[in-house]
């Protein structure tokens, strides 16, 4: 009865409450939609980091991490490999040996890591054969062919089929060098991974460097769902004690943290901005108690408890912000789920954007979780504005209540 | 049968820096079946008296006994589950729930009850008729005239079959042709169902009716005439 009683009395007063319904849902909108474009951005940077720079696990000979040496490499690769496929969360494997060098076009040179690998594994653990915005990822069978990104291109003034020498130490070493051809060009959201990273096949940094066959610096391990990280590299550990093997999060915990705080500083947004639709609700409520002194005083006398009042008054609250906040909640996801599929251009503002790593079109997105947290933000919000209105209604004093003029 | 008694009553307002004694050591019994109206001047105690006897203010001095019940002595949370279950109320500004349907007026402290939802609906159908507005039962109060409104008002209060009614004022509001109707229809529940009725009024119809008259001034009852007795006397 009291749900009832407090619905059909939010709209004793339509004007008053529908004010303050599009007051919490034009909040709970901006809360959700912000926080569903931010979890986008922060999704699309964590998917490129995984599909694109770093794939789900490395496994590196641990010293290799500290140092980054090329005499720090994995030995008899090919068993590790098909050890790692035989877990069925694995989907692909691709070895890489790796080298920081010098690469120089006929104007200039720039310091970059020289990727060696083989390039059809490749494609099944990194999406930047997706990425080639011209010519082509490594087509044919030349061994001089090199893969470069937009902005490394831009700086040394290369395009393709543009002669590139690649000089760098070998394992007893000596100073080496190799000369290759562009042979593609790639564009990703992070524009310092464009500059210093350049791909060739495994076999020729492997002959440059004098590294001996059956050997890389890096295992890149891409899974088939995304979450089962811990599974597969507890496997790996168990075959492999003297290999290191970590997930994205572990080699890139910039990433996890912004994963992990995005969602909770969103809250906080959400939280302030329902805290001041709370001040709104409780000015409302104030009048809904003034307007109705003598209703109060009569439900008393007529032997209402004060606990049911109380839960009346706090329904009234919870129904004006729920009813808010459902239309700002549905709104938002329409839009969500609208903008999630056209995406939101930010071209305007690509360099900065693309400088710190995230992509110019946003796919705005939220998880049924970030729903429900804010839903039971909404609900506290109600409950909360409720408390001092619903309290000063059950301190009345029925008889003098009564005898109000109103 | 004897339902109320009001022993040695003492009202004092404390409100401002003159105390008020709005009732003054009044000593009174109801029995089951009255038809009683308590009248006097404006500001006399008869406002005061009722909320006394219905547990809306508490007495400064002397003792209230409902059925056997120092209602003085109940916690706060028994004295409205009391009222609850054996006072009914019907005041001057009829004080229906503006949102419910005249039905849902009437079920609603049947609700408070815990009656189940048939019974409830059989009782308000039954009430609403017995007060002849039946045919107004989904009509919210803001449709109904004054005189259908305090009619729902009297169908409430009597819903829930108390042990007596407390009405404060009830045809003040009404032209004269509610209030007669609103008064034979009282005069017939309090006959056909024995409810006990105190009336706090003004008016001379309502003093009419009565069948016991209670004269209050300056908060001392000046006269008690039980109408019946005293003319056959």
């Amino acid at each position: 009865m009291i749900y009832s009683v407090s619905w059909r009395n939010i709209w004793r007063n339509r004007t008053r409450s529908l004010v303050i319904i599009t007051a919490v849902g034009l909040g709970v909108f901006a809360g959700v939609f912000t926080i569903s474009f931010m979890l986008g951005m922060v999704n699309q940077r964590i998917d490129a980091v995984i599909s694109t720079e770093v794939s789900n696990i490395q496994i590196h000979k641990p010293a290799y991490l500290e140092s980054s040496e090329t005499d720090d490499y994995i030995s008899g690769i090919e068993g590790i490999e098909q050890s790692v496929l035989s877990d069925e969360n694995v989907g692909a494997v691709s070895s890489r040996i790796i080298a920081n060098c010098m690469i120089a076009s006929a104007e200039t040179g720039s310091g970059v890591q020289i990727f060696g690998v083989d390039p059809s594994k490749e494609r099944e653990v990194s999406d930047i054969n997706s990425r080639i915005i011209e010519g082509d990822y490594f087509k044919g069978e030349s061994a001089n062919q090199i893969i470069i990104g937009k902005k490394l291109a831009d700086k040394l003034n290369v395009g393709i089929r543009s002669k590139v020498v690649v000089t760098l130490t070998e394992m007893d070493g000596t100073i080496s060098g190799g000369a290759f051809r562009v042979a593609g060009i790639f564009r990703t959201s992070n524009v310092l991974f464009d500059e210093s990273r350049v791909y060739v096949r495994s076999g020729r940094l492997r002959e440059l460097l004098q590294l001996e066959e059956n050997t890389a610096h890096q295992i890149a391990v891409s899974l088939k769902n995304n979450g089962t990280e811990e599974i597969v590299i507890k496997g790996i550990k168990e075959n492999y004690p003297q290999l290191s093997s970590l997930s994205w999060s572990d080699l890139m915990p910039d990433m996890k943290m912004m994963n992990e705080s995005m969602g909770f500083m969103m809250y906080i947004v959400v939280g302030i901005i329902l805290l001041a639709l709370g001040f709104g609700i409780v000015n409302t409520m104030l009048m809904v108690i003034l307007e109705r002194v003598k209703e109060f005083g009569m439900l008393m006398a007529v032997g209402m408890s004060r606990a049911s009042i109380f839960r009346m008054v706090v329904m009234e609250s919870v129904f004006l912000s729920i009813t808010g906040g459902a239309i700002g909640i549905g709104v938002a996801l329409l839009i969500t789920a609208i903008t999630g599929k056209t995406g939101i251009d930010l071209s305007f503002w690509s360099d900065g954007l693309n400088s710190m790593g995230f992509d110019s079109i946003i796919y705005p997105w939220i998880g049924i979780d970030s729903v429900i947290v804010v839903t039971i933000l909404v609900i506290i919000t109600g409950i909360t504005a409720a408390i001092y209105p619903a309290k000063k209604a059950i301190e009345l004093n029925p008889s003098e209540s009564l005898r109000i003029d109103m | 049968m004897q339902v109320l008694e009001l022993k040695n009553l003492v009202k004092i307002y404390n409100d401002s820096e003159v105390k008020v004694k709005a009732v003054d050591n009044v000593n009174l019994t109801f029995e089951q079946g009255e038809f009683t109206a308590i009248v006097g001047p404006s500001g006399s105690g008869k406002t005061t008296l009722l909320n006394l006897i219905g547990g809306l203010d508490a007495s400064t001095e002397g003792e209230i006994i409902i059925n056997g019940t120092n209602i003085g002595k109940l916690k706060p949370w028994e004295l409205i589950n009391f009222r609850l279950f054996n006072i009914g109320f019907v005041f001057q500004a009829y004080n229906l729930i503006p949102v419910m349907t005249a039905r849902e007026n009437v079920e609603f402290i049947m609700q408070l009850q815990g009656v189940e939802k048939k019974k409830r609906e059989k009782r308000s159908m039954e009430i609403l008729s017995a007060v002849g507005l039946a045919e107004r039962a989904n009509s919210r109060p803001a449709k109904l005239s004054g005189g259908q409104q305090q009619r729902v008002a009297v169908a409430r209060a009597l819903s829930t079959k108390p042990k007596f009614i407390l009405a404060d004022e009830p045809t003040a509001n009404l032209d004269s042709k509610s209030a007669e109707s609103l008064l034979e229809i009282m005069e017939k529940l309090n006959k056909d169902e024995n409810i006990t009725f105190i009336f706090s009024t003004h008016d001379a119809r309502v003093v009419a009716k009565a069948r016991r008259v209670i004269t209050v001034e300056d908060g001392h009852v000046v006269s008690d005439i039980k109408v019946e007795t005293d003319i056959k006397s």
